[in-house]
């Protein structure tokens, strides 16, 4: 019993450890004040300000426009090329699956690097397009590792039937294969878009002068105190929230509704 | 079920291009000189040679990996136990758990290292011990998941084995739990002193721009002086040091599991 007590209070203290920057950014978005520690009041002006600060708006613009468009590019490409190399002889296989890992294992910030020296020597001009496609470039690789184990169990004689009752090659791609590998496919895009939403080293090594997204920009506003940024967070916060909540909750009542039906 | 190959193809010259050539570049700006074009190459060892020949530059390397090997020795004492008593949970306090340790994860890493930065502004602690909780706050959850995932595979009825052949309970633990729980630790410390090593930007949010960690360095040269030759050099010999120190945690892996 005893156990039990001690074991449950460190989870709890580990969890509002966790918590305590998110209350914490939370209740100081309404602050009064401009104070970061001493709480004068509720207010709703850094929300205003927020609202009325365009490069704030701006940030929050890119970082969604880049992850759907990355999102969308990375799944794509990453599918066709899971596929591809599902079916290649072994050497491909390995070399690929090894040059993939290269930005998964190194640093963010050597690929960050990376990356920039390689536009510059192109003399590309930093800004979106350099941002997005870095994103679909560091994307594209776990795209395809969440994949590959689902390309791992499909039955290769179903797509071999498929082409012989008269498929092109198209359609039993997108018959047969496709709908096989979608739960792979499916986590491979949410890993992509929360990878691109929250990346910020990569980012912060390629995007150009007036293009930000959500973290290099309160990454440069760190130097003045701008507690805008805590409304900027906070709805960022409540955001998130609710997306995880209806993900978890959505299939709880599906579930309760298909236990539901069989009862009867 | 050949022609399905060829779509492999585009990728393969699209990750030489995006992937491995950037890579290339690095190496290449680490060992030339400032200044060349791509027709006159200057190689040269001096990147290297001003690197090891600084002292102020040792002193950094070292300190980023004495930070990466606390934040990790505190990330493996606060996780397990927190892994631990989560895997003793019932199944379904479990999945609440867990989803509320992954829950602030998806929550942009800046924005709570920011709020970090707000809440010890005036708690006047040194600038290392600030530091030093955001590495773990941010690091933390990946340690645990990791403990935990192999701690909840673990098949329970070589527990109840071990407690009918005589086992007391700390037995049970120091004998089969920690051994069995080994794998989920190393992975734990892959994902922790990895970034921990590189990382800069929670030195620098919460460490005042005084606290300098290889990370920082590498920024400082890309970014401010914009000496790409040095700083391509620093991040290649962070690259190296990583490796190596993969290498033994690896190596101690397999030693474990050989005896």
């Amino acid at each position: 019993m005893k156990k039990k007590v001690i074991s449950q209070a460190y989870l709890i203290a580990i969890i509002a450890f966790f918590y305590l920057p998110i209350i914490y950014v939370v209740v100081f978005s309404f602050n009064d004040s401009r104070s970061l520690t001493n709480f004068t009041g509720f207010s709703l002006r850094w929300y205003e300000q927020m609202f009325a600060n365009r490069t704030m708006m701006e940030s929050i613009y890119y970082t969604i426009v880049i992850a759907v468009l990355a999102t969308i590019i990375s799944t794509i490409v990453g599918t066709l090329a899971a596929i591809g190399l599902s079916k290649s002889r072994r050497i491909i296989k390995e070399t690929v699956t090894q040059i993939n890992n290269l930005p998964m294992l190194n640093p963010e910030i050597v690929t960050a690097i990376g990356l920039m020296l390689f536009f510059t020597s192109l003399n590309i001009q930093f800004g979106f397009v350099t941002l997005l496609l870095a994103h679909i470039i560091f994307c594209i690789p776990y795209v395809m590792l969440s994949i590959m184990p689902k390309l791992r169990q499909l039955d290769d004689n179903l797509a071999e039937a498929a082409l012989d009752l008269g498929c092109t090659p198209f359609q039993a791609l997108v018959k047969v294969i496709i709908p096989q590998i979608m739960p792979g496919i499916v986590s491979g895009a949410l890993i992509a878009f929360t990878m691109s939403f929250d990346d910020f080293v990569i980012s912060y090594f390629v995007t150009g002068p007036g293009i930000n997204n959500i973290s290099t920009y309160v990454y440069s506003s760190v130097k003045r105190i701008n507690p805008s940024v805590n409304a900027l967070s906070t709805i960022i916060v409540v955001g998130i929230t609710i997306v995880l909540v209806l993900v978890n909750v959505i299939p709880l009542i599906k579930e309760r509704k298909k236990k539901h039906e069989t009862n009867y | 079920m050949k022609s399905f190959r060829r779509l492999v193809y585009p990728y393969m010259v699209w990750a030489g291009i995006f992937i491995v050539i950037p890579m290339l570049l690095i190496v290449l700006y680490a060992f030339t000189r400032e200044g060349n074009s791509t027709m006159t190459l200057n190689f040269t060892l001096d990147n290297f040679i001003r690197f090891f020949q600084d002292e102020i530059f040792i002193q950094v390397l070292i300190r980023s990996l004495i930070l990466a090997v606390i934040t990790t020795v505190i990330c493996i004492l606060i996780g397990y136990p927190c892994a631990y008593f989560i895997a003793t949970l019932k199944p379904n306090s479990q999945g609440v758990m867990v989803l509320m340790i992954t829950l602030p994860m998806w929550i942009n890493m800046l924005v709570r290292t920011y709020a970090w930065r707000g809440i010890l502004l005036e708690t006047g602690l040194p600038e290392e011990i600030k530091v030093y909780i955001g590495m773990v706050y941010n690091f933390l959850p990946f340690m645990i998941l990791q403990i935990y995932t192999s701690l909840s595979k673990m098949d329970k009825s070589l527990l109840i084995a071990a407690q009918d052949l005589g086992c007391d309970s700390r037995q049970v633990f120091t004998k089969v739990i920690l051994p069995l729980s080994i794998p989920g630790v190393i992975s734990g410390i892959t994902l922790v002193f990895l970034p921990a090593v590189s990382s800069f930007f929670i030195p620098k949010l919460l460490g005042g721009g005084s606290y300098v960690l290889i990370g920082n360095l590498i920024e400082n040269y890309f970014v401010t002086t914009g000496d790409w030759n040095f700083g391509s050099a620093i991040s290649l010999i962070m690259t190296v040091v990583i490796l190596i120190s993969m290498y033994f945690t690896r190596k101690f892996d397999y030693d474990k599991e050989a005896r």
